[in-house]
């Protein structure tokens, strides 16, 4: 008997549900994997993808979403080990298991803890509540490849946005794991779309396209790239999180501020004492 | 011009005036290669058109809609609205090019043709019991000429396709003439509906028959069945009016219409004029996309190529 070939995996971009290859064909190698490149064109596809995606997510109720992400960790759980084969500690593999269910927690409580009724001086019901900004694009943190990657996803989608995540350059394989991860949780395609690859191509088309509602730029180490994204992403006055500073502690309480800066508020004023 | 060309013209000529010969003529086309149409067709839409090319093509493509609102809901407000995007589809730039012509129901008519007047933009309304077709023939002319009374120098018809269907092929003939007569001065656009003929070889047929009977226009469909413009039937009808013009002299346009929504679609249909009819039909006087959806698209790319950065639909009107 002939010995057995192994089947080598590509690691393709995870773009509205799908794994293509990016559409320029080309790829870079990673752990002697082969890895996509996305291009500017593969940014425009995935925003295509997560903004059809956001009516459907934004208009699922909370707890609906909450039992899709515990169902992601639930995955991520499951898939601990591929992780640690990728060479991510299995610290940081529960780390970020728990993060995920924290956030999951979240979805339900958000317009509790962020919305409610405001005392006004008039015959009014006036009502606050928080609403998702959209589509973000988020350029992910370069380590902890895995919890740093939760870190950023989590609390944009818990709330109802859709994110297109630039993935760490150097250690893209655990973001395309977590894709899969992702695809198999019954998250509704085009809610994450991953793109590994250079930074620099992807997060200027991504920080001046117009269908983009907020960009996070906590991955981006480069000073003078973090100017140049904030102006472009001035065009359209997009929500911009600034860079996380290069001593981040991704272990500790990550708090509130990542889900609350996406979030819009939608107040209503209704009349009363009819 | 030698004689047999005059003496095949004036054969073609007289075919309406039998329903055999009709039928002998109709029948004896040469049958359709399916596989190869559709092969042909979907070679045609690899080709990658960039830069001035894509420019130049997205322009071309915009001169080219027939931007069309045919809903039970449609309000002079909305065809209003409708109209002055025609006029100006990319208020932010004003080197974006006008449409081709806007395409509305005859009740609608008169509000268009207030905001259009004095433009170079057509005034295009559907008639004859649009879109089935099923209404006794003097309804039908008492609509075209309503249409053309009412400011339209465009009338889409559609085919009777029961009749067509059954082979009274001099049925659907008559009442093509009758339609053509009825419009006067204004184009005759004869609309196939592709999707209810079931076959590439009847879409032949039903091409040849409405270029005979005098149609100015050959167009794909309605956009109320689910089947709409595919390329491959772009493709049959596009043969058909190449050999037409062959055959007999006149140069006929084509009309794809339901179901090309990006601008990706649009070049693979101009790439696919270009190679099967040649640039004389790389015009808004000989090719139309019938479409609604389509124009947003092509003014976010035509955005695109103009700033450099992506649009989004937000930034263009819903309409």
């Amino acid at each position: 008997m002939s010995e057995r070939v192994a089947v080598r995996k590509t690691y393709k971009l995870f773009i509205g549900g799908k794994f293509p290859r990016s559409e320029s064909g080309r790829s870079y190698l990673v752990q002697s994997s082969n890895v996509s490149l996305a291009s500017r064109k593969d940014a425009r596809d995935a925003v295509v993808a997560a903004r059809a995606a956001v009516k459907g997510w934004a208009g699922a109720t909370a707890y609906n979403r909450g039992q899709i992400l515990y169902r992601a960790a639930e995955m991520l759980e499951g898939r601990r080990e591929q992780f640690v084969a990728l060479g991510i500690p299995g610290d940081e593999v529960d780390a970020a298991v728990d993060r995920w269910v924290w956030y999951a927690g979240w979805a339900d409580k958000l317009a509790q803890v962020y919305g409610g009724a405001n005392p006004v001086a008039g015959p009014y019901f006036n009502i606050s509540a928080p609403e998702p900004t959209g589509v973000v694009a988020v350029v992910a943190p370069e380590r902890p490849a895995l919890l740093g990657l939760v870190s950023v996803i989590a609390p944009a989608i818990v709330s109802g946005n859709t994110v297109v995540v630039a993935a760490s350059a150097t250690e893209p394989l655990a973001a395309v794991t977590l894709a899969e991860v992702l695809a198999t949780s019954d998250l509704p395609g085009g809610v994450v779309n991953i793109l590994t690859g250079a930074i620099t191509e992807t997060a200027p088309t991504l920080a001046a396209h117009m269908d983009v509602n907020a960009i996070d730029l906590t991955g981006v180490t480069d000073a003078a790239l973090a100017t140049d994204l904030e102006v472009k992403a001035a065009e359209n006055l997009k929500r911009v999180l600034r860079p996380a500073p290069a001593d981040h502690d991704w272990s500790v309480d990550p708090g509130l501020d990542r889900m609350t800066a996406l979030l819009e508020t939608k107040t209503v004023w209704h009349p009363k004492g009819v | 011009m030698t004689a047999t060309t005059t003496s095949a013209r004036s054969e073609l000529s007289e075919l309406g005036r039998s329903e055999t010969a009709l039928r002998t003529f109709l029948h004896g086309l040469p049958g359709v290669d399916q596989v190869g149409a559709e092969q042909r067709a979907a070679q045609l839409g690899t080709r990658s058109i960039k830069t001035t090319a894509k420019a130049q093509a997205i322009d071309l493509a915009i001169r080219m809609v027939d931007l069309t609102t045919l809903e039970g809901a449609d309000t002079p407000g909305k065809v209003r609205a409708l109209a002055a995007k025609a006029l100006r589809p990319d208020p932010a730039d004003p080197s974006c090019p006008h449409v081709g012509a806007v395409c509305v129901y005859p009740a609608m008519v008169p509000y268009v043709a207030e905001v259009l007047r004095g433009s170079a933009v057509h005034l295009a309304s559907v008639a004859t019991a649009f879109p089935s077709g099923q209404a006794p023939l003097e309804i039908k002319l008492a609509d075209t000429r309503a249409a053309v009374a009412a400011g339209a120098d465009e009338i889409d018809m559609v085919i009777n396709r029961g009749a067509f269907l059954a082979g009274r092929y001099k049925e659907v003939y008559d009442e093509i003439v009758a339609t053509k007569e009825a419009s006067g001065d204004a184009h005759l656009k004869v609309i196939l509906e592709t999707g209810e003929l079931a076959t590439y070889d009847n879409v032949r047929r039903a091409s040849w028959l409405a270029m005979l009977a005098g149609g100015d226009f050959i167009k794909t469909s309605t956009g109320k069945v689910p089947i709409a413009a595919t390329m491959p039937v772009s493709l049959v009808m596009l043969e058909a009016v190449r050999d037409f013009r062959e055959a007999t002299g006149r140069q006929v346009g084509v009309k794809p219409a339901g179901g090309i929504k990006t601008t990706k679609d649009a070049i693979k249909y101009l790439v696919m004029v270009n190679e099967t009819v040649g640039p004389d039909w790389l015009d808004p006087d000989w090719f139309r996309f019938g479409a609604s959806s389509l124009l947003n698209d092509l003014l976010m790319q035509r955005t695109k190529l103009t700033t450099g950065t992506y649009s989004g639909p937000d930034y263009f009107t819903l309409d």
